[in-house]
């Protein structure tokens, strides 16, 4: 119980301090920060799942992430007919001939010994299917992007609500996750680590770079919504009702009638953008809590006791019957699949994709933080360092200028000093960042909410 | 006369520039790769260290223009990387002192440490952006060209010009230079061959005496200075740009892997490897082939194996087909 009190505990305190926003700035601000918060607590629990739960260290959170993003739009976007007209099927020969190469190689990989004319035969497949496939797709790509380039110039998507897209997401990222763990998983923690990233790179590269799938850096916009938009809700009869009864008491103040028609409409689209992000922050909050659900059950059954012991004594667990290999790589498959729902979610809540945004090097980083500081091995948090972190992220600007002019309220306004460092306040928030990293790992190294295992 | 204007061709887009990225890339894969073998953990700092130590020769330069030092035509930052490397040893030293020794001296694991250095990562990226901000800076002074590419022309009487910019011949002399002390003081005196065989095996090393502080610092000192020597090269031939240092600790990181990590001579090699593989992959062949081939065979195309845009995940493909194959490196480093 004691316990429990200690996640009650912190949970208030983070949606205090959001709700603190709410009331210091703006409510919508509020909501979009617990929004973003809620994306991130998605992806620190696939974090979680494979660091705390099993050990594996996964820097390639963004290369999942951006996947879960073109699954957003490949799912959504309405389908470019001319365009599959100019070079789908070309597209589509592509694939397959990738397909069949795959095939070719595991099969002269399982009819062969081992040896060198294995390798020139392996070298020659993948060679001449490289050429194959560069005389094929080039022209096709260049008329697929010839098409309407300024809004189109894709294949498109296939128009369905973007709901779906979460689920694609999950498969298009487990689905590369299963490749990279079969390539990378055998290398050690820290090499595991460096390769992972370096893998996301790549394939941030290439959803950056294939215009005629993703458009690439010319982005992708205007995705449907799960949810209402606020220009239609500014204009239905049950919405404005729904403010005015809210506003009953501070409209009632107001005298003159214009004035209060005018006050109300601005308090309609003021409520709108609120309603809206209400309505996406209800959806989060369903798949984090389901994610939750599951992942608890898991941790608590005979597969995450048995992930634990594969955590601590991989040889241990290997005696025992357990089979190391397999384990690691269906961890690695669910974690990112996770991950990709994450950023099939961040899509969808944007309306936007945009490659570009996608930097590994800035946010991998920080979602590790995210899971250090909040808790490795337990999911709660794993969750509350998603928000704790995200919040600071976002607040630390407001908090790094309160804290300059704090400490430098004896100088003057014009003191070089004093005006260098207002300039430089978006910086403090890796100053922060790091400081709190330190200061955890050294002080607190499981983790604000740390793991909690029960003895039998 | 046109296979000579090919070779220039060759030497002037590729050779000369993979060269001088080569051995800014060599300068940090050897330190992480020191780091790696000595302290053992992957130093995700290594970027900002490097943008730590230029910023301070970017600064001492300024100095000495304004009080009117220089160097004639070679660049004033030559006089200013020394105090660069005594500031960023200090930093180095004093890091160590107040965060890494505490979880050396608890035997942590290395995925611990590594995470620790994520933390000072974001600490040093914080100090640099705030004392000189995130802008793009250009402290380059002195004579830019040796060879310009129309007085070579004159000269050999060639279609092709051959530009050889003083900051690359600059690189490659320290280079060599920093590096083959290195490599004389690693082999040859007594602290390189205990930082060695501290490396090869910690307990034995222990056991017979070796002195765990002296190398630690050594190491540290070390990496300060080719930190910084090689991020003020890299600055030089380009320009200091703290984000772009950071997305740089990649590919020193593929170098240093693919050289075989806590093995110094292979990530020296390492470097080359991955800037030349990066410039050859997507370099396009087109006028080369214009100048060797009969007009009969020109060839259509671009000749380009792959666009530039796949810059950098050339190097990573490399690290990864040698992950795959070699998992200790192409010059066996440590087995992992």
């Amino acid at each position: 119980m004691r316990n429990n009190l200690d996640v009650i505990a912190a949970y208030s305190i983070m949606l205090g301090l959001i709700i603190l926003v709410g009331f210091l700035q703006s409510w919508s601000m509020a909501l979009s920060i617990l929004c973003l918060c809620l994306i991130s607590a998605v992806m620190t629990i696939g974090a979680n799942i494979q660091w705390g739960y099993a050990g594996l260290i996964n820097f390639g959170i963004m290369g999942y992430t951006a996947l879960g993003g073109l699954a957003a739009v490949l799912v959504s976007a309405p389908p470019v007919e001319d365009a599959w007209k100019a070079g789908g099927l070309d597209m589509l020969l592509c694939a397959f001939i990738i397909f069949s190469m795959i095939l070719i190689i595991r099969l002269v990989l399982q009819k062969f010994n081992k040896s060198k004319n294995r390798n020139y035969i392996i070298a020659a497949v993948i060679i001449a299917g490289l050429i194959l496939l560069r005389l094929i797709s080039a022209p096709a790509i260049e008329s697929i992007e010839a098409i309407n380039p300024a809004t189109t110039g894709f294949l498109g998507g296939m128009g369905l609500p973007i709901l779906f897209s979460w689920i694609v997401g999950a498969f298009f990222a487990g689905g590369l996750a299963y490749v990279i763990g079969k390539i990378a998983l055998g290398l050690r923690a820290d090499y595991l680590a460096i390769a992972t990233l370096l893998i996301s790179e790549i394939v941030i590269a290439v959803i950056k770079h294939e215009d005629w799938l993703s458009r690439g850096v010319k982005n992708v916009i205007g995705l449907k919504r799960p949810v209402p938009y606020e220009i239609d809700l500014q204009g239905k009869e049950w919405f404005i009702n729904l403010v005015q009864k809210f506003h009953q008491g501070s409209l009632n103040l107001i005298s003159d009638n214009l004035e209060r028609q005018q006050a109300l409409k601005q308090l309609v689209i003021e409520s709108s953008t609120v309603f809206v992000k209400l309505c996406f922050a209800g959806l989060f909050t369903t798949v984090v809590i389901l994610l939750l659900i599951v992942t608890q059950k898991a941790l608590y059954s005979p597969w995450g006791r048995m992930m634990r012991a594969i955590r601590d004594n991989e040889e241990a667990a290997n005696a025992m019957g357990k089979n190391v290999v397999k384990q690691h790589l269906l961890i690695f498959v669910l974690g990112s699949a996770i991950v990709g729902i994450a950023g099939a979610m961040m899509v969808t809540y944007d309306g936007l994709f945009t490659p570009g945004s996608y930097r590994p090097m800035r946010y991998t980083f920080l979602i590790w933080v995210m899971v250090i500081v909040g808790g490795s091995g337990n999911n709660f948090g794993a969750i509350l360092g998603g928000f704790a972190v995200w919040f600071l992220w976002i607040e630390a600007a407001p908090i790094a200028l309160f804290l300059i002019n704090f400490f430098t309220s004896g100088l003057e306004e014009t003191n070089a000093l004093k005006v260098h460092l207002i300039d430089s306040i978006p910086y403090f928030r890796f100053l922060m960042m790091g400081v709190g990293l330190l200061l955890i790992m050294r002080y607190r190294p499981k983790g604000i909410l740390p793991e909690k295992i029960n003895r039998v | 006369m046109d296979f000579l204007n090919a070779i220039i061709l060759l030497l002037n887009y590729l050779f000369v520039p993979a060269l001088s990225y080569g051995s800014q890339l060599a300068l940090g894969a050897i330190f992480v790769s020191l780091i790696y073998g000595i302290l053992r953990f992957a130093y995700f700092t290594a970027g900002d260290l490097m943008s730590f130590g230029t910023m301070f020769t970017i600064l001492f330069t300024w100095y000495f223009q304004s009080l009117g030092i220089n160097l004639g035509f070679l660049p004033t930052a030559l006089i200013a990387i020394p105090f660069g490397i005594i500031v960023t040893i200090f930093y180095v030293l004093l890091k160590d002192k107040l965060v890494f020794s505490y979880y050396r001296t608890k035997k942590s694991p290395p995925v611990m440490l590594a995470m620790v250095s994520i933390g000072t990562m974001f600490v040093t990226q914080a100090i640099v952006r705030i004392i000189i901000g995130p802008f793009d800076r250009r402290f380059f002074d002195g004579e830019k060209f040796i060879i310009r590419a129309n007085e070579f022309k004159e000269m050999t009487g060639l279609n092709e010009g051959l530009a050889i910019k003083s900051t690359q011949v600059i690189t490659l002399f320290v280079t060599i230079i920093v590096v083959s002390i290195l490599f004389w003081f690693l082999n040859k005196t007594k602290t390189g061959k205990s930082m060695r065989a501290y490396s090869d095996n910690e307990d034995l090393a222990l056991l017979s005496g070796i002195d765990p502080k002296k190398v630690v610092m050594t190491t540290w000192v070390i990496a300060a200075i080719l930190a910084t020597v090689g991020g003020a090269l890299y600055g030089l031939d380009k320009s200091f740009k703290p984000f772009t240092y950071f997305n740089n600790m990649l590919p020193i990181f593929a170098a240093a892997i693919v050289g075989g990590i806590g093995n110094p001579f292979g990530a020296f090699l390492g470097g080359y490897v991955i800037a030349f593989s990066e410039i050859l992959l997507t370099y396009a062949y087109k006028k080369f082939f214009v100048y060797l081939l009969p007009e009969s065979l020109e060839p259509d195309g671009l000749l380009q194996l792959l666009s530039t845009d796949y810059k950098f995940a050339v190097s990573f493909s490399i690290l990864v087909v040698v992950l795959l194959f070699r998992p200790s490196g192409i010059f066996k480093g440590k087995v992992l």
